[in-house]
């Protein structure tokens, strides 16, 4: 079916837009660099036959620790019919050069690597909004984390948010990788549900972020 | 200037007062239109320097009594000039608008906010909440003679959305500020009555203070108390339970056991519609996502008067972007956002009040419901 251009400002545009302003955060992002969604520029969407729905997309995606700073960026998102499991597939490219990070990220790969006691926080950022200097890093790390859950688990029916960091705990290893164990916080949109989700998450500067283990958790239940 | 205080005595007098006041183009204070001045009532005209000498030449050839009631006009302007203040944050002592404030905190800066503006301000009962706690709003009026049109502001239906009242606390203490130097906002008080309601789910808010800050509903419980919580934007009487919503408690947008099964919900609804033929605008904050959002959620067939909402939206999104260059999408919610039956902009619209708003303040989605202090100010200012 031919590719039909939808209203950028509408729920199936922005829907599909999180998605992939997700997934790139995950490729691209890292302690030293989050990208967040600013605006959608252009959207269309293409019906294929046995496969599922074709999203295009332009995209202008902002740094979260420089708000100033914007890319444009152009993605294409298939959500596959039927199966649930499959997660959707999503490329894109990125307009021009994003800032280099290796100096913030080498600096805190040896602070947390020199650390004697791991380290162990709970919700970041706080009830007013606030992020410790420390902790940001820590923080751009999950949302980077978050971005592939995020990719995992979206639907058309969905849109995941980053909301906070519950509780994070470091895993010394003795290779060259940093471990965290994270309970984060994720917003549905559509069912207005705060999600509890689970990520094991390794890193190293050069080698980029992965989740090796991931589980959605119960909603403790309100008292 | 000079403002003549006058009480005309017979029919002739008025007519002649009321001829007067449109050939010189004199400005009535009191009332405010030449069709409303009667014998026997007060009437109160400022007349410009220039004209004061012929103004009461005319009175005393019609053997009209007059007072003076001001004799300098711009010396009393002068005088009620707000000073400059170094922190112009706050109109009560020693409250900081830019931080977040607990409900108690809440219930002591209404109750300050009066003492202080009591020429303007009143506050008001609304009703109590689920655990009993009690709602007011304020009442931001100029005394007139003339019942004026109202818009009515409610702040904090969902308790995660902090920067909601946040939001109102600012409006209030932004209008009382400025009310006598800001022409806009004179005239805007001179036309209309603001209702604002600073905390609408009090108890869910308190929860989100106290326990957990994620927390969206009221603290209503059901089934045998081993679930709480009615979404109270779901919970009002347009097309109550049919779209969008979940009937199950545990749900974030459980719609509650039936329209109005709430508390919080039954006090505001019972008040507007008591006055809703006088309410010109109902608006009502929510964050997060940077939107103006239009009737409807329970359907995509557009209101009525879609136009002139969408026409007065735009502009307030223009005049929004102006500030600090944040964008806000405008069009309804059930096309931006999702479909959603049961929420108080969808009702007030459909009780009959032509302009009916849901707006959701910044961000985008990076902090979402945490939105970090530092942006109060900064989205409050845009915002007003």
């Amino acid at each position: 079916a031919a590719a039909m251009e939808l209203p950028p400002s509408h729920y199936p545009a922005s829907r599909a837009a999180a998605l992939a302003a997700g997934f790139v955060c995950y490729r691209r992002g890292s302690p030293g660099r989050g990208l967040a969604l600013r605006a959608v520029r252009r959207a269309g969407r293409q019906a294929i036959e046995d496969v599922g729905h074709k999203y295009h997309l332009e995209l202008v995606l902002e740094d979260v620790l420089d708000r100033d700073t914007t890319v444009n960026c152009t993605a294409e998102v298939l959500y596959h019919l039927g199966n649930k499991n499959i997660a959707p597939d999503v490329q894109f490219t990125i307009e021009g050069e994003l800032k280099n990070t290796d100096e913030a990220d080498n600096i805190f790969y040896n602070r947390i690597k020199s650390l004697e006691k791991e380290l162990v926080a709970e919700n970041i950022p706080d009830s007013h909004g606030k992020v410790s200097p420390e902790m940001e890093p820590v923080l751009l790390l999950a949302r980077v984390a978050a971005g592939y859950v995020i990719w995992q688990n979206s639907t058309e029916n969905t849109k995941f948010q980053f909301a906070q960091i519950k509780h994070v705990k470091q895993v010394k290893r003795s290779d060259e990788y940093l471990e965290f164990d994270y309970v984060i916080l994720l917003h549905e949109m559509v069912s207005q549900e705060i999600i509890p989700w689970q990520m094991t998450v390794l890193w190293h500067p050069q080698r980029g972020v992965q989740v090796t283990q991931d589980s959605r958790q119960a909603k403790h239940p309100s008292e | 200037d000079q403002v003549l205080h006058i009480v005309p005595e017979t029919f002739q007098q008025v007519q002649h007062l009321q001829h007067l006041c449109s050939t010189l183009l004199l400005d009535l204070w009191k009332p405010q239109l030449p069709e409303d001045i009667w014998a026997g009532e007060d009437l109160h005209i400022r007349v410009p320097a220039p004209l004061v000498q012929e103004v009461k030449d005319s009175l005393d050839q019609h053997v009209i009594s007059y007072k003076v009631l001001i004799s300098d006009v711009q010396e009393l302007v002068d005088q009620s000039m707000p000073r400059v203040r170094s922190s112009q944050r706050q109109v009560s002592e020693g409250y900081d608008y830019t931080q977040y404030h607990s409900m108690e905190e809440i219930y002591q800066w209404m109750t300050q906010i009066q003492e202080n503006n009591s020429e303007l301000v009143t506050q008001h009962y609304l009703g109590k909440t689920v655990e009993n706690q009690t709602m007011y709003y304020l009442q931001i009026s100029q005394p007139s003679d003339k019942t004026k049109k109202i818009i009515w502001m409610d702040c904090g239906i969902h308790a995660r959305e902090w920067i909601s009242p946040a939001f109102c606390q600012w409006f209030v203490k932004e209008i009382l500020q400025n009310y006598k130097s800001d022409p806009n906002i004179s005239r805007f008080l001179q036309n209309l009555d603001l209702y604002v309601l600073p905390v609408l789910n009090i108890d869910g808010y308190i929860y989100s203070w106290e326990n957990e800050r994620l927390w969206r509903k009221n603290r209503s419980p059901y089934m045998n108390g081993t679930c709480y919580g009615t979404d109270l934007n779901r919970n009002f009487n347009s097309s109550w339970g049919s779209i969008g919503v979940s009937y199950n408690c545990s749900s974030d947008i459980f719609c509650g056991s039936g329209p109005e099964s709430e508390p919080e919900t039954r006090a505001v609804a019972q008040f507007i519609e008591r006055k809703k033929s006088d309410i010109l605008c109902y608006l009502t904050i929510h964050s997060y996502g940077q939107y103006i959002l239009t009737p409807y959620g329970s359907t995509t067939e557009p209101p009525s008067n879609n136009e002139e909402l969408m026409y007065v939206a735009e502009k307030a999104a223009a005049a929004l972007m102006g500030k600090y260059g944040t964008s806000y999408e405008v069009g309804s919610t059930s096309l931006i956002l999702y479909s959603n039956s049961g929420s108080s902009r969808d009702w007030t619209h459909m009780i009959g009040i032509p302009f009916t708003y849901t707006f959701e303040l910044r961000d985008k989605g990076t902090y979402g419901f945490v939105l970090p202090s530092e942006q109060i100010q900064p989205t409050c200012e845009e915002t007003m």
